[in-house]
């Protein structure tokens, strides 16, 4: 395989796979966070800030991935 | 009626096959991604990169604003200083209640506005007309866009990182003590506490490339979907992505502000882990 087609598979490999972590995390995140909104509407800006954080903690990880994707394709 | 409608669907249709060959023919000409900064020019051996001249009109920009509201600051507060005194006397109550210490709080409320602000209008200043579509021909021969949003090169939220940290660091020897904040990481009581200490230093220094990576994705990624969906469809379409960027500016703003805090916070706890 050529280090160009190589590069490309990479790219995809590393940005898919990577993302696949962080989406099982996001959904049980907002999920419980819905359920605790339910249980307890009169926290909900509390539980919405924490969620916010929580969310952007977890979603960097799919982020850094994401990074080291182009990375890969274009330095 | 009938004649009209299938006038209208023609119309339509010629309009949305123009419009695929306006995206066809954008294609052709490439998608050029660039994940470094392009150079404009050299100021004495340093390079002058376009984001950091970016990051100067942000910096001049918050600078006359403060001007600004600061000339028109009165002991009778009018309806505008009344919002601005609110919201920053809302964000002190804040961290004074995060951080239990009205001392603390006076000290580090101007330093996260600070943040947020550089980072917020960082982000939002990319989706003014002219950023990245005015152009520059470099001595080189090369033409680079002359404004560049300032997170989307590694080195600024590398740096705005690098201030965080220190301001962590610096405040958790300074409420602790130095043996104090040491203890937290060099624990002898047990091999296991050694071990989670040994584990939380690490982490500590991890920090430093979850925060910069963090905000340099976000943005960054956001500013490739953007240019991908107006390469596939020109018109109409890029509009809903770019209010959601906007949305994510802001939210990416609010948590480096946001975790810095919960960092500080943390750093100063006595039996913390």
């Amino acid at each position: 395989m050529e280090l160009e087609s190589a590069k490309l598979f990479a790219m995809a490999f590393a940005a898919a796979i990577g993302v696949i972590g962080p989406g099982i995390g996001l959904g049980i995140l907002v999920g419980k966070s819905v359920e605790a909104i339910g249980r307890n509407p009169d926290a909900y800006g509390k539980i919405f800030s924490t969620m916010i954080v929580g969310a952007a903690l977890t979603e960097a990880l799919g982020i850094i991935a994401l990074v080291a994707a182009f990375l890969i394709r274009f330095l | 009626m009938v004649v009209n409608r299938s006038l209208h669907g023609v119309v339509v249709n010629i309009g949305f096959l123009l419009w695929i060959c306006y995206g066809v023919a954008i294609m052709e000409e490439g998608f050029h991604v660039s994940i470094k900064a392009e150079e404009l020019t050299q100021w004495m051996g340093v390079p002058i990169t376009n984001s950091l001249l970016m990051s100067w009109v942000v910096v001049f920009l918050l600078i006359f604003l403060a001007f600004l509201i600061k000339r028109n600051t009165k002991l009778v507060p009018g309806k505008f200083q009344i919002v601005i005194e609110t919201l920053i006397g809302g964000v002190q109550k804040f961290v004074a209640e995060s951080l239990e210490s009205e001392v603390l709080a006076t000290r580090f409320t101007p330093f996260f506005i600070s943040l947020f602000l550089f980072i917020l209008i960082g982000n939002w200043l990319e989706f003014i007309p002219g950023v990245e579509s005015i152009v520059f021909h470099t001595a080189e021969g090369e033409t680079v866009s002359l404004l560049r949003a300032i997170n989307t090169d590694l080195n600024i939220p590398l740096a705005l990182a690098i201030i965080a940290f220190i301001t962590i660091e610096v405040t958790g020897i300074t409420v602790l003590g130095f043996w104090g904040y040491a203890g937290k990481f060099f624990n002898f009581h047990s091999p296991v506490n050694l071990f989670v200490g040994l584990l939380e230093l690490l982490s500590e220094t991890i920090r430093l490339i979850s925060f910069s990576f963090r905000l340099f994705g976000n943005i960054f990624a956001g500013s490739v979907l953007v240019g991908i969906i107006t390469f596939l469809a020109p018109y109409a379409i890029p509009a809903p992505f770019m209010l959601f960027e906007v949305f994510v500016g802001l939210i990416q703003a609010a948590v480096f502000a946001l975790l810095t805090l919960f960092f500080i916070k943390l750093a100063i706890m006595k039996t913390g882990h």
